[in-house]
């Protein structure tokens, strides 16, 4: 059963490395383990804790507060329509009732050909574009029903595929931070109490001063 | 009117090239000039700088950057910093702008409050639903590596640091600087009690930390190069420099704005055609909220007031996360203040009790009103419900619980039930007005066979 392959676990390992306590990296290994399995399994949160060094019910505990992991298979387009004050304004609420219509699911469910998960979602920061909606986090703006309908339809022909990538893919492997080893700074050790030397500027300045 | 020639600080890159977002432009329209020339002097100056500019933190509470990182105490190592990303409050739409479209003057603003302050690590949080800009983040930062601003030895100084890129995975509550710290440790996010936790003093991993929002940051380079007293010469009393602003709802040209801070006015950004243009179809303007879903409604009357935080304050609203929602004289207040009270309800982290059950009852109290089983004395029971959560219901609320997300549901009630007494008793009054399908069979509400099995929604 899934848990992370041998791939993400070196992409996973190269993350711990950058904080100074391991479960400061639970939530960018969470969205791994979903960018690899399109939800959050079981058997992936037991490696994370695994990883991170912590029970699999605390990583169950973090997991469940965050609404973006899924923890049931999910389509392989989430399209969360923002039902916030200013969508709210501009015709939130008919869209969302349009799209179950067409989509012949109620909010919360899967079509029946698997591809697309209805939600509805608090402000996407889009205000000014309303009324506006996500697909895997890729923003549409000023959707109307019309175009709601050729966006799945062209979602479920995958055209747009090279735009969105499946669900779980938040950021593409190539824009991904990579810190270059001889680049690196470093986690900075929680328990060593040491003043970062530039500090010492100040020192100097007012020596000079007078 | 007050519209003024003011430059646009943080949004001047990316409103004049397309490609702001690449690190060659960055470095042709003056990128990273503002880091050289602070590597050239004493950190502590830099603070110093920043408090007489008088650069008010842009998140939502709006204190002042150089004294927040004064707070930190003397000899406690590593410090930390966290850029707040989250943006998520109900009508904010600026700080994904800056991040997507101009990711390297966050970074550069990042490197130049590190140096300042002595942190050892800085922690970017981006809200977990922006996907280009954790992308646009990501190639951003890797370009920066390579080009030697960040990691080791910056520019071939003693200066080093890392800036980790870190995601978030969907919750408002992490947006309060608590909560972002309990998340940034890989835990629920649920906020700390202040004090004892007061990030300045004990903050990630219990260590000195300064949480900056995005927009607070993307100051930072320009005050670098112009110095504080161009910035100063900006606003008027406290508010100074300039700030942006989305204006959305039902105005003509919705757009998010950077207007000289303190005296560009609400009528300025709702009405000038270089901003919004006015009300859509020349309607009449029924109430605006000033500053996100947090703030007390402002009306026509509040039309005048500057954009300046005392003045706002003063006139029981705040500017907040720089969030203008306007609602044209079409819109039902009922329905607009239950779309805000059920995003602070589903919202809560639940660790406080009046903010969980309170929040709730208010949105479920809400709901039976719209649906037609108000009962009048709801009405009251609303105001009863926000007073235990905001006793007194004043202005700035007093806070009974850990942070202020809960008493952020109460204005909207309490300043729509006074303002608009009769589109509340409209649906109060007529109780019976709606039928209900219950096992098929239509029943006029309130559905007593409800509790039978059928739906009463
Ligand atoms: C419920 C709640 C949500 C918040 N959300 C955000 C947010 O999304 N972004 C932000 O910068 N500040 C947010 N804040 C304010 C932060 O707690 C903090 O004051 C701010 O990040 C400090 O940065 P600044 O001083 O640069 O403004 C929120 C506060 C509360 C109480
Ligand atoms: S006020 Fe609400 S959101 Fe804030 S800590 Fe308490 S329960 Fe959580
Ligand atoms: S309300 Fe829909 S994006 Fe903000």
């Amino acid at each position: 059963m899934p848990r992370l392959n041998p791939d993400n676990i070196e992409l996973a390992k190269e993350i711990l490395g950058r904080y100074p306590r391991p479960k400061s990296a639970l939530i960018p290994l969470l969205h791994l383990a979903q960018e690899q399995d399109g939800w959050v399994t079981d058997d992936a949160m037991e490696h994370l804790a695994e990883l991170v060094g912590c029970t699999p019910a605390e990583v169950l505990g973090t997991c469940s507060f965050y609404e973006m992991f899924k923890r049931e298979p999910v389509g392989p387009y989430l399209v969360n329509i923002c039902h916030g004050i200013s969508c709210h304004l501009l015709g939130a609420d008919e869209l969302l009732e349009h799209a179950e219509q067409s989509l012949g699911v109620k909010t919360g469910g899967t079509t029946a050909d698997g591809k697309i998960t209805l939600e509805e979602a608090e402000c996407q920061a889009a205000c000014t574009e309303a009324p506006c909606l996500q697909v895997n986090y890729r923003y549409r703006y000023k959707v109307a029903n019309e175009a709601f309908d050729q966006l799945i339809t062209d979602l479920r022909a995958g055209k747009l595929d090279d735009e969105i990538p499946p669900h779980g893919t938040l950021a593409r492997r190539a824009t991904r931070q990579h810190i270059p080893a001889d680049r690196a700074a470093g986690p900075a050790a929680v328990d060593v109490n040491v003043e970062p030397v530039w500090l010492s500027r100040n020192a100097d300045a007012s020596e000079a001063k007078g | 009117m007050t519209i003024t020639d003011a430059p646009k600080i943080v949004t001047g890159r990316l409103a004049a090239h397309d490609d702001a977002h690449t690190i060659a432009r960055y470095e042709a329209t003056d990128g990273y000039k503002g880091l050289r020339a602070a590597l050239q002097r004493a950190p502590q100056s830099i603070t110093d700088e920043v408090k007489a500019a008088s650069l008010l933190g842009r998140g939502g509470a709006g204190f002042p950057a150089g004294v927040k990182w004064g707070f930190c105490p003397p000899g406690v190592f590593p410090r930390y910093l966290v850029v707040n990303g989250d943006e998520s409050e109900p009508g904010t739409y600026k700080d994904r702008i800056l991040m997507e479209s101009d990711p390297h003057q966050l970074i550069e603003g990042i490197l130049i409050a590190c140096y300042a302050i002595g942190c050892s690590q800085a922690f970017l949080y981006c809200r977990g639903e922006m996907a280009l800009a954790h992308e646009r983040l990501g190639e951003a930062l890797n370009e920066a590596y390579a080009a030697g601003y960040v990691g080791k030895n910056i520019l071939g100084t003693d200066y080093s640091i890392d800036i980790v890129l870190h995601w978030g995975a969907g919750a408002y509550i992490v947006g309060e600087e608590t909560a972002l710290i309990e998340s940034l440790e890989g835990n629920r996010g649920m906020p700390r009690l202040k004090p004892p936790f007061f990030p300045a003093a004990k903050g990630v991993y219990l260590q000195p930390t300064v949480v900056n929002n995005v927009e607070t940051l993307a100051n930072l380079p320009w005050l670098m190069q112009h110095g504080a007293e161009a910035f100063h010469a900006l606003g008027a009393e406290n508010s100074r420099g300039t700030r942006m602003f989305a204006v959305s709802g039902h105005v003509k040209k919705p757009g998010v704005y950077e207007v000289e801070f303190g005296v560009t006015t609400f009528r300025d950004l709702l009405y000038a055609p270089i901003y919004s243009g006015g009300i859509r179809g020349d309607r009449a303007l029924k109430a605006f909220i000033p500053g996100g879903a947090s703030a007390p409604l402002f009306y026509e009357e509040h039309l005048d007031l500057p954009l300046e935080a005392g003045v706002v304050g003063k006139a029981g609203s705040m500017l907040g996360s720089g969030a203008i929602v306007v609602m044209d004289e079409t819109t039902d207040m009922v329905k607009a203040t239950r779309n805000l009270v059920r995003f602070f309800a589903r919202e809560s982290c639940g660790k406080c009790t009046p903010c969980r059950e309170g929040t709730t009852w208010l949105e479920r109290i809400l709901d039976r009103i719209i649906d037609g089983h108000g009962r009048p004395e709801d009405i009251d029971l609303l105001l009863d419900v926000c007073d235990n959560i905001s006793p007194g219901l004043l202005w700035p609320p007093k806070q009974t619980t850990i942070c202020p997300l809960g008493q952020s549901a109460t204005p909207s009630i309490v300043g729509t039930i006074k303002r608009f007494p009769e589109e509340y008793e409209r649906y109060v009054n007529a109780p019976f007005s709606t039928t209900v399908a219950i096992n098929g069979a239509a029943y006029l509400s309130p559905p007593v066979a409800a509790a039978t099995g059928g739906s009463a929604e």
